[in-house]
């Protein structure tokens, strides 16, 4: 039920900090158990979403596995927690999971208020409007006085009334719970037009009855840095989940990937020697093998191989690197030296 | 010398002895344990909260709520707070219980009723009813309401005129209501002064039957009363008639009122699914009036009608209202499943300020403390109707 499903959350919360939580040594705990326990998207496709063989797929369980790799060398050592928009942060907060890779958009208040730290973003995206080609609009600024399906608890109802407010249009929002009874209730004509991020509408759209029929107008209305998140205070495991992300652009900027990381190792670039743990020093620095970066390059792939394979061109998401390809090529994925 | 052997002083019995200052004693244990685990939960609770550097307090109902709301009952934009915000979904709230309930008790007697109807056909199908209806989640209800009104109805373009000004697709309910005018001030105080007429109207008739045995029409006065006094006053204050009539303009009407699929669907559901258990209470509150009283009253000579209002329902009563506040309580609960189809009811609204505050244990003792509130004052009238209701001893 869905009310239990949002409100029960925030009890175990309000009961578990009661508790106390252990807020520092993450990496130990995860160590001691013997696997990394993930709040992930159970019905986003190209970023959490068991496939039809109950297997789980995406750009966050990929980044989730890194993880898993990085510590373990066993990228499946990972265990994942199903959230609502509404319970992610709560289920961080209490320690009910160690991270939580499940497109969350990095913002001030989050990371102050709530109480979490985000590390390096992991997909850049922007809130835009999916809307039935039929309706003949061009434009987000034609929409005035428009039905919008919002999906809520995220920063989307806030932007899309911000918008609306700046180009002082008028909006009717119907807001719903569940992904799937939103784009239903879309698809058959209840509002005009939907409104999430982007790359959440690429995955709407590729599942509906007929998917050529809706188009993703051009104006991005905010900025949505999608990032991982931890609890604030245990710097040591932010930097762990940190350096995995970059790790995997890292890799991809020196040209490494899954094929051919094990040619690589025989590399004499010294950059590539470090990365690798050829050279030792960066996995005794963040506490773990020295390996960890190979076993993430290896097992998971790097940041071009995850993406394409999770929501590239050739996926049914279809969406092109864009603000999402590294910084030499035009893009703002961009990791600093793994010295 | 004699010892008065007959005293009347009892012997002291020692405190561990007494039974009466020992209830004392544990309740006051009891009392200083409830608030010492209280204060240690709070206390922890903060200092944790503290710890991990999340705000708290109630601060944020005074900050811009900056989202919008699609149902509103009072003026309300992006623009203002949180506290407005959930004022609107309080007052949704409200109006989707007062309305289900008010539905949910005629409905729900009637079908009672109908179940022990001697007509063959009718009591079979008010069975059948109750039974699919009781069997069905309410959530699945809800979705299946929600479904069938926004796949069967047809786009604003194609809108269904159901008559000139009243308008049905898959926005909803569209019509045109008057504008604004001193005249309906008026109308709605001639509603107010029959209301008052007909009470004293109808205790004047229960005397004078009492005392003469004649009927007076209450029903029928009633009636003309309710009609005819607000269209009185109407007309005398100058029959304003122009109305705000919903025009299609762009995506949506404009003008006029709009009554929500979402709204629709949620009442629906909630009625149909709450009246199948009330029609079971009432049937069990009709059933516990013993067959004797049913056969007095015919002998006596009073029509089927006036049986079931002078003695079968004052008995059933009785039975029948402690369950019924019951369901009520149920009714207003279940509401909170509005979010599943988009109604922005109380738990919606607070929903979303959770999330965009991050304040999870200040929004969700407001959503207790606001259904704890529903719940007691329907209690309260409830309690007070039984009262009045019970058998009086003599």
């Amino acid at each position: 039920m869905a009310h239990f499903q949002r409100i029960v959350p925030a009890v175990v919360v309000a009961f578990c900090l009661t508790a106390g939580v252990a807020i520092s040594g993450t990496l130990d705990a995860v160590k001691t158990k013997g696997f990394v326990q993930t709040g992930v998207n159970s019905d986003l496709f190209g970023f959490g979403k068991p496939d039809e063989k109950g297997v789980w797929k995406g750009l966050d369980i990929d980044t989730a596995r890194a993880i898993a790799a990085a510590i373990f060398g066993d990228a499946e050592k990972v265990k994942f927690t199903p959230l609502t928009t509404k319970t992610r942060f709560t289920a961080l907060q209490s320690g009910e999971i160690d991270v939580l890779t499940r497109n969350a958009t990095q913002t001030l208040s989050r990371d102050t208020d709530l109480g979490l730290d985000f590390v390096q973003v992991n997909y850049y995206d922007g809130q835009g409007f999916l809307i039935p080609n039929k309706l003949g609009v061009k434009s987000a600024k034609e929409l005035d006085g428009a039905s919008v399906c919002v999906l809520p608890g995220t920063t989307t109802e806030q932007n899309v009334a911000d918008y609306f407010r700046v180009n002082k249009m008028k909006m009717n929002p119907v807001v719903i719970e569940n992904n799937a009874e939103l784009a239903k209730a879309f698809f058959a004509g209840r509002c005009d037009c939907l409104t999430s991020d982007a790359s959440q509408l690429a995955g709407i759209r590729a599942v509906a009855p007929n998917p050529a029929d809706y188009t993703i107008l051009p104006e991005i209305i905010s900025k949505e840095p999608l990032a991982p998140a931890v609890r604030h205070g245990d710097n040591q495991w932010k930097d762990v989940v940190n350096y995995v992300v970059l790790a995997m652009i890292e890799a991809e900027e020196l040209g490494i990937t899954s094929k051919n990381v094990d040619e690589m190792m025989t590399s004499t670039n010294p950059a590539v020697m470090r990365f690798l743990g050829v050279t030792p020093g960066n996995g005794k620095s963040l506490g773990l093998d020295e390996k960890w970066a190979y076993n993430i390059v290896k097992q998971v792939g790097n940041y071009s191989e995850v993406f394409e394979r999770n929501v590239g061109v050739n996926t049914p998401l279809m969406l092109k690197r864009g603000l999402n390809a590294l910084w030499n090529n035009g893009g703002l994925m961009y990791s600093p030296p793994f010295k | 010398m004699q010892v008065n052997m007959d005293t009347t002083v009892p012997e002291k019995i020692p405190f561990l002895r007494d039974p009466a200052k020992l209830a004392i004693l544990y309740q006051l244990l009891t009392v200083i344990g409830v608030g010492l685990l209280s204060y240690y939960l709070i206390h922890n609770t903060l200092a944790n909260l503290e710890r991990q550097s999340i705000s708290t307090g109630f601060d944020f109902l005074g900050k811009e709520a900056s989202f919008e709301i699609g149902e509103k009952l009072m003026r309300y934009s992006a623009a203002d707070s949180y506290g407005r915000a959930l004022s609107i979904g309080f007052l949704n709230t409200l109006v989707v219980a007062f309305i289900g309930i008010t539905l949910t008790v005629i409905f729900g007697t009637v079908l009672g009723i109908a179940r022990l109807s001697k007509n063959w056909l009718m009591a079979r199908l008010a069975a059948i009813y109750i039974e699919v209806f009781q069997d069905i989640p309410i959530l699945l209800q809800l979705f299946f309401w929600y479904a069938f009104f926004y796949e069967i109805l047809p786009a604003p373009q194609k809108a269904l005129g159901l008559m000139p000004g009243v308008f049905l697709c898959n926005r909803g309910l569209i019509f045109g209501v008057p504008y604004w005018h001193v005249a309906h001030l008026y109308a709605a105080a001639a509603f107010g002064l029959a209301c008052l007429l007909i009470f004293f109207i109808r205790t004047w008739a229960a005397k004078r039957q009492a005392a003469s045995g004649r009927i007076f029409p209450v029903m029928k006065v009633a009636i003309a009363l309710f009609v005819g006094l607000p269209l009185l006053a109407w007309w005398l204050t100058g029959a304003p008639a122009t109305m705000n009539v919903p025009r299609l303009s762009g995506f949506n009407f404009k003008g006029g009122v709009t009554i929500s699929p979402e709204f629709t669907a949620l009442l629906l559901g909630l009625v149909l699914y709450t009246s199948a258990f009330v029609a079971e209470v009432v049937r069990a509150g009709i059933q516990s009036v013993g067959k004797g009283q049913r056969e007095a009253a015919l002998t006596i000579g009073l029509k089927p009608g006036q049986v079931l209002n002078l003695v079968i329902l004052p008995q059933a009563l009785r039975v029948i209202v402690p369950p019924l506040t019951s369901q009520m309580l149920n009714l207003t609960k279940n509401s909170s499943l509005a979010v599943a189809i988009g109604y922005p009811d109380f738990v919606s609204v607070a929903g979303t300020t959770i999330n965009q505050t991050g304040q999870a244990i200040e929004g969700v003792a407001l959503i207790m403390f606001v259904y704890l509130a529903f719940s007691l004052s329907t209690s309260a009238f409830m309690n007070w109707y039984n009262k009045k209701i019970a058998i009086v001893e003599r």
